[in-house]
């Protein structure tokens, strides 16, 4: 079965009608712990999207010979080789930075992301919009994640990509910086407010109500 | 040295907690958290999970993978850590089918009461996370057992108290644009500032 | 597309597609990997001596260009030190001992129960728990003469343990530099232990007073008119644990179960 979809959507749909991360709760394991700085970010970022984009193609490739019983398997082995050549490259031409990235790069492979597009999509579409489809969802991931990085690295430590915009106290300036931003906890609140922010803009996205609050019956009573 | 272990595991289970500090295995931490039962199950099957892939790993990294680690072999030249994440991935996979068939076979109630998370753990960052720091760090053997079961009590902790949280937070009215998913970040931000008090203890 | 003759499920396509699948990531991830390994030691190696070369002040990341490194760092005389006992090994006896100075990872070392020894609470200062049973050092000679000696630091601060390089006069008292590579502080507090203006305090302090290590990080801002203001050196704002790991860690290297003896050679 063959969902054809147009490259508009499948390529700029993720970004904000179908967040991977806002509306799938996908992903967001690593998106946090690398957002200090958004050059780090950024890296993450590409590295993401490459292994997406490329393994939705190859797990596309070969998805009517995949047997059913080593599916979760062959997918996993194709992700975890993307990954370890994605690894190996970082390593040899940017080195400070593959330096910061540590374990999280490794954790591509058991990103949600990567893993759901492979069994959502690519298991079920031919590889040209697979491919589209991996970076349409990687550039989602991307969005929100280079969001939370601006946030954090201008108001923690009052850089942009390593460049001073808001001078800080400890170098003659007069910003006081918020360290909590660099702590890991901002990076949940951030999130959490950003998702309100998305869910108030586009209002399909609320989740419905576990129990509908009824009235102030002290209140209705005594007037 | 058994100070050394309980300091470790300690240090696993609050100052570096999986889930509120390296925020891994959020994925499931996040969706599977709406009832404490639910909840609690994961959290065991994760603690077992990570008690045996972390040392597994750690074997094979020591005596397959690292640098000089084939001398046994007669080949002390050679490096295989680049296929680290291969094969630690495919050892979780593999486990976590075993203790599937394992608990099918003679805990059926264990296993139905499990049901869908098993399988998921595969894909939880947390279990990768606790081999590949457990390589990024050189631990020994020793400190393997006690890093993979102090990691999972650690996560099945915060996924538990989390669980608690929103149990309560069912009868609050919280704004709609919060609801659900916002507001669980938020509370998770909260428990996570809460647990970097633990940082000064030094043992 | 159907596939009304293949059966996809069949054992023997289950053993193709798995055997195929391995190989050909095999393939792709092992040619990768020996490709770009040069690249990645080079880099490795690289990183390692800008660090040495900005502890004792050769180098400025935004002064001087990343090309610049290999041709200063050639101008260092690398030694291994023998941390047992207390002094530098010659040519001969670090081949016997079967160290390669290139490949020598004293982190690694000092996991190692035959390469290393255990600390024990009193001799154990800045919380590192083993010691290695080599370090190297590298020293700027001329003349037979020790310009400046750059010597590997670690220590526990609050988060993590920090690693860093000191470098010291031919004197082996006064410091020309320090530098922090790697630590995992809190970014802001404990993190400046890597900012450029602090470690800007630290060049012409003295560790030594009396044959015993004088140096501190005070808590606050140093008293210039203070005797003691020769070694002293103003503490991190809101850091007192980091700040306490840096003066520890110090204590331990300039002390007598670190390279104490051997800069106590240097000056008599």
């Amino acid at each position: 079965m063959t969902v054809s979809k147009s490259v508009n959507e499948v390529l700029f749909g993720p970004i904000l009608k179908d967040n991977p991360i806002g509306l799938q709760i996908l992903g967001i394991c690593s998106a946090l712990a690398v957002t200090t700085q958004m050059s780090v970010a950024l890296v993450m970022c590409i590295a993401l999207t490459l292994v997406t984009a490329f393994s939705n193609f190859f797990i596309s490739l070969i998805r009517h010979q995949i047997p059913s019983s080593i599916r979760i398997i062959v997918q996993m082995t194709i992700i975890a080789s993307l990954v370890i050549v994605v690894d190996q490259i970082l390593g040899a031409v940017a080195y400070d930075i593959s330096k910061q990235l540590t374990v999280f790069v490794g954790l591509i492979i058991t990103n949600c992301i990567v893993m759901g597009r492979a069994e959502a999509f690519a298991m079920q579409n031919p590889p040209g919009i697979s491919f589209l489809d991996g970076i349409g969802n990687g550039l989602g991931y991307s969005v929100v994640l280079m969001l939370v990085a601006v946030i954090r690295e201008l108001f923690g430590s009052g850089r942009l990509m390593g460049i001073e915009i808001l001078p800080l106290v400890t170098n003659g300036g007069w910003y006081v910086p918020t360290g909590m931003m660099l702590l890991p906890p901002s990076a949940f609140f951030i999130i959490g407010l950003l998702i309100w922010a998305l869910r108030s803009w586009k209002t399909e996205q609320i989740e419905a109500a576990d129990y509908e609050i009824g009235g102030h019956t002290a209140l209705s009573r005594a007037m | 040295m058994f100070e050394y272990f309980i300091s470790l595991f300690l240090k696993a289970v609050f100052i570096e907690n999986m889930a509120l500090v390296f925020f891994l295995g959020m994925c499931t931490f996040i969706a599977i958290s709406k009832k404490i039962e639910t909840a609690i199950g994961l959290g065991i099957a994760v603690i077992v999970v990570q008690a045996i892939t972390v040392p597994v790993n750690n074997l094979i990294f020591a005596y397959l993978l690292r640098d000089g680690a084939l001398a046994w072999a007669g080949l002390p030249d050679v490096d295989l850590s680049f296929l680290g994440y291969l094969s630690y991935i495919g050892v979780i996979a593999a486990i976590v089918q075993i203790m599937e068939m394992f608990l099918d076979k003679y805990v059926p109630a264990l296993y139905n009461a499990l049901g869908v998370f098993l399988p998921l753990i595969t894909v939880n960052c947390a279990i990768l996370g606790a081999s590949l720091f457990m390589v990024n760090r050189d631990y020994n053997f020793g400190e393997s057992v006690v890093y993979g079961v102090g990691a999972g009590v650690g996560w099945a902790l915060a996924i538990v108290t989390l669980a608690g949280i929103r149990e309560k937070l069912k009868y609050s009215d919280v704004p709609e644009g919060l609801r659900g998913l916002g507001i669980t970040f938020i509370t998770v931000g909260l428990m996570s500032l809460g647990f970097m008090s633990f940082g000064g203890i030094s043992l | 597309m159907s596939d009304t003759t293949y059966d996809k499920d069949s054992i023997k396509n289950v053993v193709v597609v798995a055997l195929g699948v391995c190989l050909i990531c095999a393939v792709i991830v092992s040619l990768a990997a020996v490709q770009l390994k040069p690249l990645q030691t080079a880099n490795k190696e690289l990183d390692r001596n800008k660090n040495i070369l900005i502890a004792a002040g050769l180098f400025q990341p935004n002064v001087n260009q990343v090309e610049e490194i290999d041709q200063l760092f050639e101008q260092f005389t690398v030694k291994v030190v023998d941390m047992q006992e207390k002094r530098f090994l010659t040519a001969e006896e670090v081949e016997a001992a079967g160290i390669d100075i290139k490949k020598y990872d004293q982190r690694k070392a000092a996991k190692d129960p035959a390469q290393s020894i255990q600390l024990d609470k009193q001799q154990d200062i800045a919380s590192i728990s083993r010691r290695a049973r080599y370090s190297i050092a590298y020293l700027l000679e001329h003349d037979g003469q020790v310009d400046r000696i750059v010597l590997p630091v670690h220590g526990y601060g609050l988060w993590s343990t920090m690693y860093g390089f000191i470098a010291l006069e031919g004197d082996g008292n006064t410091v020309a530099g320090i530098t922090f590579y790697e630590q995992k502080e809190t970014a802001g507090l404990g993190g400046e232990v890597d900012n450029p203006a602090w470690k800007a305090l630290w060049p012409g302090k003295s560790i030594y007073a009396d044959d015993k290590v004088a140096f501190e990080v005070v808590k606050g801002s140093v008293d210039p008119s203070s005797s003691r203001a020769q070694y002293q050196v103003d503490g991190l704002a809101g850091a007192s644990l980091t700040s306490r790991g840096v003066q520890n860690l110090i204590a331990f290297w300039m002390g007598e179960e670190g390279f104490g003896p051997i800069l106590k050679n240097l000056q008599g």
